[in-house]
């Protein structure tokens, strides 16, 4: 007798994963929508020029929304993550400019600055039980702070040899791009595949039961600062390469249009529920939307405003939906 | 000698389908001056009944009379103006308000627009006398009552009026002993008064104490109506399941071998004090005890959770201080809580995610998930416990209280651990479920597992356990084998530090 052999199995079929899929869709259709009616708007917006300029745009944007990910599915939030970009694009200017101290030491010490300031945010938010969105805002000032004094408060020029991570490799995509797009990938990976990720939707989901469940919570609640560090040490070098040079004001607003992308990808702000792939979706659809208006000519106020009412209706949606999947 | 009782209302027929039918054809009156206790397990339709008589909820089929004339209120307004008065389950109480202001949070007094705090106070200092509440400050904000207090709050809001029938749904719930007895003598006062009551309750035995007339709720049918003087706790149980309960587990042919845990001396505060006792190997201990008897204090303390003050714990012959959860669970301790939704389970996630959840490092290989070896090990699991789900990737919310319950056990299960620390195990569980519950922690120490069980209930200790230890005020006064208990003296023993206490604060 083989009693597992005859017993009731598992479905494979899964449906959390077909609501998953119906999301990505979802996000999709919107995108499409909006191409189309941008596309029928202006007679400029469906060439190769303008979707190169989107895609050189939000590699930026893209790392830092998958970072951003991680910390609002722990329930957290980071608001410094606009100034960490600022303060590491300082400290790798002046390391290159006045320290000479080449190209790639200068990328290491500006991703360590990254990493510091996620570390400092998530240690004292976590060590002391004080919200992260406190913690957060105060190293927001102290970053950008950082980032004044670095380069006396001037953007400082840093010239030609580190545009090649921005210019054109393959037709007209950006080697940036590209390890934007890789490292969603790995990020979506990281949540879905391994026990760290697991471990980070469970902690979003129910702290105390992880706690009882024998799981020590407080280190990957820091690591997942430091990695939102590092990724926006990551977009500072984005930024840096494509203006070549930092300047102590970049980012600033910034961690609005992050938080933005992966609500709008429907990463719950309550923690336990999201996706990078979604939040990735929702860089795309801001950046096709900005790009969007300012070719049909739309004046800044009138984008601000089509701005945050696409934010609104996309989280309105959402609610709609994920109430609608709760009563079947 | 019984007078004719004076019927209140009365339902003919009553039934309210959604998808499904949840309440069939329910023929039942009440009358004035009785406790009516109304039983039956989670989803029988205790709750469907209750609202509909209470206005929040239209039947479907069927029709109500009230004192003669018919009865069909629109809204909870509606109901409460004929003197139909519901306290739910779920407190309604406004967390930042006073307990005057939520009193009479539907009509506050005014005077020139602004709110009259003295004529509130006025109005509310009466009723809180009715509900034993007169020790305290109208003005005092609900959030910083007990939860209890916070019932009787609640309670107090129900009698506000003219109250003629009152549905109570497990008002007792939250409630200590002693809040328990103050709401007992309240309800009895009432129904001198004329006032008909019904009293929803899981605690068999306080609907016994109290009602009248029994009345049983099974599927959505009423099953049985009776004189409580007619049915014992048993008959109750047998009409609620539909069929005998199996009273006997097979506890027969474990070996019971030598002290696996030893505590001596463990203190923390006033919530511990002094607590000595071994847990053989392969032992079911129980611990008895009221409400706040340091029973979970102790168990926190074994488990890492809370830190001791002093005394010394050994397992398995070595000293063992864990410093949080994580080293009792690598000592091999679980703990599964009382509060299974807000401390066990993930409940959006999946019963896999779950039942995995403290033994990830053996579905994965350096840090990566080995997804079909998780998928196939919750099938084995939901199989062995017979965990009624649709499949591993169910998410834990959708199912009943036992088989969350048995999700919780299916995580310990997988995680192997030799000690398991119980705490209330079978709280909030169908009875039929929770059958199926004590089989599999007979299951457990038939394989040589060591069980400490936390319980309210008296009978499950005793149906289960090889001892029964008792705490009482944060000591253990008393341990019993099997066989040598009485429930009175388990009784006595249990109030037994509380007397002590009283008395040494009174001198």
């Amino acid at each position: 007798m083989v009693p597992s052999a005859t017993s009731h199995s598992t479905p494979l079929t899964s449906r959390p994963r077909m609501g998953q899929l119906t999301r990505y869709f979802g996000l999709l259709g919107v995108l499409v929508a909006m191409c189309a009616l941008f596309g029928v708007l202006s007679e400029h917006f469906l060439t190769m020029a303008s979707f190169s300029t989107i895609a050189n745009q939000i590699p930026a944007l893209a790392v830092m929304a998958v970072g951003m990910t991680f910390v609002l599915i722990i329930g957290g939030i980071d608001l410094s993550v606009g100034s960490v970009l600022a303060f590491s694009g300082a400290v790798m200017s002046v390391a290159i400019v006045q320290w000479e101290l080449g190209l790639f030491p200068g990328i290491i010490l500006a991703l360590a600055t990254g990493i510091l300031c996620g570390a400092f945010t998530g240690a004292i938010s976590v060590s002391f039980k004080i919200p992260s969105f406190i913690v957060s805002l105060g190293m927001l000032e102290m970053a950008r702070g950082g980032a004044y004094s670095a380069t006396g408060s001037r953007t400082e020029y840093i010239g030609g040899n580190i545009s090649m991570i921005n210019d054109p490799l393959i037709g007209k995509i950006s080697p940036a791009f590209l390890l934007a797009v890789a490292i969603v990938v790995l990020g979506h990976i990281l949540l879905n595949r391994t026990v760290f990720g697991r471990h980070l939707i469970g902690i979003g989901t129910n702290e105390e039961a992880m706690r009882l469940a024998g799981i020590n919570t407080h280190p990957p609640k820091i690591v997942v600062f430091m990695l939102m560090g590092l990724l926006s040490a990551i977009g500072a070098l984005f930024q840096v390469a494509r203006m070549e040079a930092a300047d102590p004001n970049a980012g600033a607003g910034m961690e609005l249009s992050v938080i933005a992308a992966v609500v709008i990808g429907g990463t719950s702000l309550m923690g336990g529920r999201g996706s990078v792939l979604a939040s990735f979706f929702g860089v795309l659809i801001i950046a096709v939307l900005e790009s969007g208006l300012a070719q049909i000519g739309a004046s800044e106020p009138t984008k601000r405003i089509i701005t945050g009412i696409v934010i609104i209706t996309a989280v309105v949606l959402d609610m709609y939906r994920s109430r609608r999947a709760n009563r079947e | 000698m019984t007078v004719q009782p004076h019927s209140l209302l009365r339902l003919r027929g009553i039934g309210k389908t959604y998808v499904a039918p949840v309440l069939q054809d329910v023929d039942l009156e009440f009358h004035e001056g009785e406790v009516l206790g109304l039983a039956g397990e989670n989803g029988a339709g205790k709750s469907t009944l209750s609202r509909i008589v209470g206005g929040l909820l239209a039947a479907t089929s069927g029709t109500m009379e009230f004192l003669g004339d018919g009865y069909k209120p629109a809204n909870r307004r509606e109901a409460e103006h004929l003197g139909v008065r519901m306290v739910l389950q779920e407190l309604s109480l406004v967390s930042t308000l006073s307990i005057a202001e939520n009193l009479f949070l539907d009509a506050l007094p005014r005077r020139f627009g602004l709110l009259d705090r003295q004529t509130l106070h006025e109005r509310a200092r009466p009723l809180m006398a009715r509900v034993g509440l007169d020790g305290l400050d109208p003005g005092v904000p609900v959030g910083q009552l007990g939860i209890g207090q916070q019932q009787m709050v609640e309670i107090a809001r129900g009698l506000i009026g003219q109250c003629r029938l009152l549905i109570l749904d497990e008002p007792s719930a939250m409630l200590t002993d002693r809040e328990t007895e103050l709401l007992f003598a309240q309800i009895n006062q009432l129904r001198d008064q004329g006032v008909s009551l019904v009293y929803i309750s899981h605690r068999l035995d306080e609907i016994k104490r109290l009602a009248d007339r029994i009345a049983i709720l099974r599927d959505g049918r009423l099953v049985e109506v009776r004189a409580a003087s007619e049915m014992q706790v048993d008959d109750i149980v047998r009409a609620m399941v539909g069929r005998e309960v199996g009273n006997a587990l097979d506890l027969a042919d474990r070996s019971i071998g030598g002290p696996i845990l030893e505590v001596r001396n463990l203190s923390r505060g006033h919530a511990v004090r002094d607590v000595s006792f071994s847990l053989r190997q392969g032992e079911i201990l129980g611990f008895a005890g009221l409400v706040g008897s340091g029973r979970t204090e102790l168990m926190r303390l074994l488990f890492g959770a809370d830190h001791r003050d002093s005394g010394e714990v050994l397992l398995e012959g070595l000293p063992f201080n864990p410093r949080s959860p994580r080293q009792a669970v690598q000592a091999g301790i679980a703990m599964i809580t009382e509060d299974r939704k807000e401390q066990g389970l993930l409940l959006p996630l999946a019963i896999s995610t779950n039942v995995t959840l403290a033994n990830l490092a053996s579905v994965s290989t350096a840090g990566w998930i080995d997804q079909s070896a998780e998928v196939s090990v919750a099938g084995r699991l939901i199989d062995e416990l017979k965990v009624r789900c649709r499949g591993g990737r169910q998410a834990v919310k959708e199912l009943s209280g036992g088989n969350q319950q048995k999700v919780v056990l299916a995580r310990w299960l997988y995680r192997d651990c030799e000690v398991l620390l119980l705490d209330e195990p079978t709280r909030g569980i169908d009875i039929g479920a929770r059958y199926e519950i004590y089989g599999l922690l007979a299951a457990l120490s038939r394989r040589g597992k060591s069980l400490i069980v936390i319980s309210s209930d008296l009978r499950e200790l005793m149906l289960l356990c090889d001892r029964i230890s008792v705490m009482s005020a944060g000591r253990l006064v008393a341990t019993f084998e099997r066989g040598a208990w009485d429930q009175d003296a388990i009784l006595t023993a249990a109030f037994s530090g509380h007397l002590q206490t009283t008395s040494q604060e009174l001198a």
